[in-house]
């Protein structure tokens, strides 16, 4: 085991894949010789070669289409874009290329891709680098959609996304990728090496997609969430002073129906929460399906706690941002519900 | 053996450590260049996208049929808006680096391309800058302290806080919306001369893109419709050798220059010394007047050198040569202006050096109303109702309910 940054334990993760499958393929913006302007794949091209770790142009739909016919081919690319908010150049060959091969070609042609792309605000970013645009492809079918909240996620979730013969679309969080953080961009920033799930190991392990993580358990209150918003769940709960299993969905398509169902049967409540606005958000989804598996069980609505439905602002970066204060404000809603 | 095929992987010229190399860049002597009627046919031209149009040789002294008409006064001024714009940037840059705003871009190195071209276009003209173009907005009398307030995301901001800083407008200066996304502004301007055409204008439209974005689709969609309906329309890529950390031959420079990309499409090209002003200028006054007398687009290809980090957030000393502008044959652009004045008799050294000083102030003194307007950790901010504003026309129910939430939320927490 060692102390990683959500960027170290990517960069091990392609860097044990790199090793241990010939075939694994690395391509994207400014990620060869630089090693990522966030510094995901530095050193992989010294160590894999030129033909391994590929700079691409700057064509999101160049990188992402080229990937599909590199993976054809009988390799396995995992494709970088820059940051997830450049990645719409793409999308029609995600929607209507990526998605469909498989189903396309009665199972007979499919292509590995994975797709990361750096998501989310709280970075100063403005609207053009802050987007948490998961919901766009968890509406499509055909496509594995993830987004892990820790290094040691991180690293299981991408081993098993490149062994996955489906395509990835793999969302990394760029806020906690040095540390976690609870959503007050006041205190003092908390790097990994001060939390559990910074500890990886450095060999070969993977984590199953479709499967939840329950990273606290109580039975007042199930809290639904991913990302950096987990974070920020386990600072409210730890505020409002109740018992709350908070799930981290990690992949949210397939979604691991079971681990919800059994915690909001347990609760009776359940309060949704992520970075993207709220309407039409993947938070639409994961109500639905509470309502449809639990509505026996439901004592009180289900709340969303999501960002507001504005595009995301420079200035006002905190105030859109669905910190502590908007979750403990649904957890008393929710609480106060007989 | 057989031969095998084998990926051809571009390399710069240097890397860090490396002595600069600028042997690829195909060079042309100042006035060798012929300069063809406004009305010559594309297919009679396309020696233009090769060679490399340029009027200042190394001693500063103007040759060729491609001299334009400008006087000394319109020079001198030329100069004043090309060290405003480095002053600007300057002073910029280093309140990022105090922290007083969250990100900047400079344009050093690059002057001559947004100020000779700004020059040589009318103003009910419509530009589609890039993130580079500041000279442009200066050029177009955007106010100092305006800009600065956008990068300030402060209560007089253009923005009115919901964009980084750089991606400033100026809609009485027919500037449009600088985008975060690249290469999108490109199709836009397309449109934009397609309209004029259609409602019988003689405006025409200039958009601005790097070397690095010419990859992007939507460069090739313009150029499609440009061509197809011969838009009035000056398509300019600002070759500065570098996109962040890949060098131009990874957008597909190693093979034909850039201003070649047109020419299957049947739009003339032009490579132009984009560091001598009177070139930029001479070239983008051929391209407009081509345009507006219904001769169709014309894609210019300026070959500048990004003298700064791509941004406050890149160190590029990490991926080229440190020196390396110093060796760029093209030299800097405010130098080799100033040189051509100084050689004319129309300045001086001392004059160069007083007017620099002066601009100095200009923009100290511009910076320091600025923040009356509020930082991003000091003095009066916007009010957070804004936020919700603009997303439609008027605001939607929904939005109101969220507004009343957030307004509750602030008043609870304080």
């Amino acid at each position: 085991m060692s102390q990683m940054t959500m960027i170290q334990a990517i960069n091990s993760a392609l860097d044990t894949m790199m090793d241990k499958d010939p075939s694994v393929i690395v391509l994207g913006q400014d990620v060869g010789y630089f090693g990522g302007v966030f510094r995901c794949t530095d050193g992989l091209q010294a160590k894999y070669g030129e033909h391994r770790v590929i700079d691409a142009p700057i064509a999101e739909g160049g990188i992402i289409g080229s990937a599909i016919g590199i993976g054809v081919n009988g390799l396995r690319p995992v494709a970088e874009i820059q940051f997830a908010d450049y990645i719409y150049p793409g999308l029609d060959q995600i929607i209507s290329e990526l998605a469909r091969l498989r189903y396309r070609s009665g199972g007979e042609y499919f292509s590995p891709v994975t797709v990361r792309a750096p998501c989310g605000g709280g970075i100063r970013g403005g609207q053009t680098h802050s987007q948490s645009p998961e919901a766009l492809f968890t509406h499509l079918s055909g496509i594995v959609t993830v987004m892990p909240s820790s290094p040691y996620d991180a690293k299981g979730l991408l081993i098993s996304a490149i062994e996955s013969n489906d395509p990835v679309v793999f969302f990394e969080p760029k806020r906690i990728y040095n540390g976690p953080f609870d959503g007050d961009p006041n205190k003092p920033s908390l790097p990994w090496s001060q939390h559990p799930a910074g500890e990886v190991p450095e060999d070969y392990y993977s984590i199953p997609l479709g499967k939840a993580a329950v990273v606290e358990e109580g039975n007042e209150l199930s809290i639904i969430t991913y990302g950096t918003m987990v974070h920020v769940a386990q600072a409210a709960v730890r505020r409002a002073g109740i018992s709350a299993d908070i799930i981290d969905v990690r992949t949210l398509v397939p979604l691991d129906v079971d681990t919800l169902r059994k915690s909001v049967e347990k609760t009776g409540r359940c309060l949704i929460a992520h970075e993207a606005s709220k309407f039409s958000g993947y938070g639409a989804e994961l109500s639905a399906t509470v309502q449809e598996e639990c509505f026996w069980h439901l004592q009180a609505p289900i709340v969303r706690v999501a960002g507001w439905e504005t595009p995301y602002p420079h200035a006002f970066e905190w105030d859109y941002f669905p910190g502590q204060e908007r979750i403990l404000a649904g957890i008393r809603n929710i609480m106060e519900s007989v | 053996m057989t031969p095998k095929s084998r990926l051809h992987i571009p390399h710069p010229s240097a890397r860090p450590g490396e002595a600069p190399d600028f042997s690829y860049l195909a060079l042309s002597e100042a006035g060798a260049v012929a300069r063809p009627d406004d009305d010559t046919p594309a297919g009679k031209i396309e020696n233009l996208a090769h060679e490399l149009v340029r009027v200042m040789d190394d001693d500063g002294v103007a040759r060729g049929e491609w001299v334009p008409d400008l006087g000394a006064e319109q020079l001198l001024e030329a100069l004043r808006l090309m060290l405003l714009t480095r002053e600007y940037d300057d002073r910029m840059h280093r309140m990022q680096r105090q922290g007083k705003i969250t990100f900047f871009m400079k344009s050093l190195g690059e002057e001559a391309v947004s100020i000779g071209q700004g020059m040589a276009l009318d103003a009910g003209d419509m530009l589609f800058p890039g993130y580079r173009n500041q000279g442009l907005f200066i050029l177009r009398n955007t106010s100092l302290v305006d800009l600065m307030c956008q990068c300030l995301s402060n209560t007089r901001d253009m923005c009115k806080g919901r964009q980084m800083p750089v991606m400033y407008h100026n809609v009485k200066g027919n500037l449009f919306s600088v985008s975060g996304n690249l290469a999108t502004q490109y199709p836009h301007a397309v449109g934009w001369a397609m309209a004029s055409a259609i409602k019988g204008e003689d405006h025409i439209s200039a958009a601005w893109v790097g070397d690095g974005s010419t990859a992007e689709a939507d460069f090739h969609y313009a150029l499609t419709f440009a061509a197809v309906y011969q838009a009035p329309v000056v398509l300019n890529v600002v070759n500065n050798q570098w996109a962040i950390s890949t060098f131009q031959g990874f957008a597909g420079g190693e093979r034909r220059p850039f201003a070649a990309r047109g020419l299957g499409l049947g739009i003339p090209g032009i490579r132009v010394d984009g560091n001598d002003l009177l070139a930029v200028y001479a070239v983008t006054q051929w391209a407009a007047q081509r345009a507006r007398q219904g001769g169709g687009p014309t894609l210019i290809e300026h070959v500048t050198y990004r003298g700064g980090a791509h941004s406050t957030s890149d160190d590029p000393s990490r991926y080229r040569p440190i020196d390396e502008w110093g060796a760029f044959p093209l030299g800097d652009p405010v130098k080799r202006l100033k040189q051509h004045l100084v050689n004319a008799g129309h300045w001086s050294d001392e004059q160069h050096a007083k007017l620099q000083q002066e601009l100095k102030e200009t923009v100290m003194a511009a910076w320091k109303e600025a923040i009356k307007f509020g930082t991003m950790t000091e003095g009066p901010r916007l009010d957070v109702r804004v936020m919700f504003d603009d997303v439609y026309e008027e605001v939607p129910q929904r939005l109101i309910r969220q507004r009343q939430q957030l307004v509750d939320l602030k008043g609870e927490q304080s």
